[in-house]
């Protein structure tokens, strides 16, 4: 029990502050009520794939193929696939952050992983058709062609940036998010 | 979208659970040890994205890209996008009519680029699995590049 306070404390506290908003102005609570309820929604229908996926791909796929395709020395091929990984996905850029730690266990490289992530934000397929209709061919094209270079820089930069051992421990890390 | 997704595990977990009984149920109990140990920092998320949307909602952000021009209409537009976050499917709807209403190519491709790259909110979910200097970094380089974004987005546009 006392572990369940300490962990959801952030969400109690939110909850508390929620509610005193909606005792002070009812209107404004309940509009900031229903839009969570929204949100909440769109959450339980993108997580239940994306975690049963990453689920499969952690017991299936062993670590070697990993390895071999997106890890070190995988060259442009692992920069490729990271961005087709990314881009092919669905749903909001929370749903990217556990399958990159299971990337992290199967050794993935640093840099494929903030390419994916990346690519994953801002460069996803359906998000792209969607973005020709609404704001036309030019502009969403201009987009996309800015974006790949720009998300390959950032990785670069990011995996620069980055020491060595701060890597090791956030690759340490993902080894516990199952557990 | 999220129907393919929903048959592309669908499958798998078929597939694996024919193969292999025990190693399905052993992804389906990571998939849920996984799901559980983030899921206070999704509540908090989900909350807070409540509370700033009833406050920042499309007339405030069109009041900013709007009325105000050049690289300060820029900047708010990217601070905007940072901070918000709208799924694409409501966004591009609604950045395509701050167009029709006399927005500028420039902002509304910072807050698009913004809205898409860098994420204020979720920052405490991104902290939980990448530390907290790989997080701040990644969103204030994606909040630079949206700049980048914003002026190739208005060069193009106007040619």
């Amino acid at each position: 029990m006392k572990k369940f306070l300490k962990r959801y404390r952030g969400f109690l506290i939110a909850i508390v502050i929620m509610i005193l908003i909606t005792l002070f102005n009812r209107e404004l609570g309940l509009k900031a009520i229903g839009i969570s309820g929204y949100s909440i929604k769109e959450m339980i229908m993108i997580i239940p794939p994306v975690f049963v996926l990453l689920g499969l791909l952690d017991v299936w796929v062993p670590r070697e193929t990993m390895m071999k395709y997106m890890g070190p020395g995988s060259g442009l091929k692992g920069i490729l696939l990271a961005f087709f990984i990314g881009s092919a996905a669905a749903g909001p850029l929370y749903g990217a952050f556990p399958i990159a730690a299971v990337f992290m266990k199967k050794g993935v490289k640093f840099s494929n992983i903030m390419i994916f992530i990346g690519a994953w934000s801002t460069t996803k397929i359906p998000m792209f058709l969607f973005e020709m209709a609404s704001m036309g061919t030019k502009f969403a094209i201009t987009r996309l062609f800015i974006d790949i270079p720009g998300i390959i820089i950032i990785a670069y930069i990011l995996s620069a940036v980055m020491k060595e051992d701060e890597i090791k421990k956030i690759y340490e890390d993902a080894e516990k998010f199952d557990t | 979208m999220n129907i393919a997704l929903y048959v592309v595990a669908g499958l798998l977990l078929l597939v694996s659970f024919y193969k292999d009984r025990k190693k399905t149920k052993m992804a389906l109990k990571k998939a849920w040890k996984a799901f559980e140990n983030i899921l206070p920092e999704f509540l908090v998320v989900i909350l807070l994205v409540g509370l700033l949307l009833t406050v920042i909602n499309e007339e405030v952000i069109s009041n900013i890209i709007g009325e105000k021009s050049g690289w300060l209409g820029v900047f708010l537009a990217a601070a905007t996008g940072s901070i918000t976050l709208i799924p694409g499917f409501v966004a591009f709807p609604m950045t395509a009519l701050l167009l029709e209403g006399g927005a500028g190519y420039m902002q509304i491709g910072a807050f698009i680029s913004a809205l898409m790259m860098v994420g204020i909110i979720t920052l405490p979910v991104e902290m939980k699995y990448f530390g907290k200097k790989l997080a701040i970094a990644r969103n204030f380089l994606a909040f630079l590049f949206s700049f980048v974004v914003a002026l190739v987005i208005g060069v193009v546009m106007s040619l």
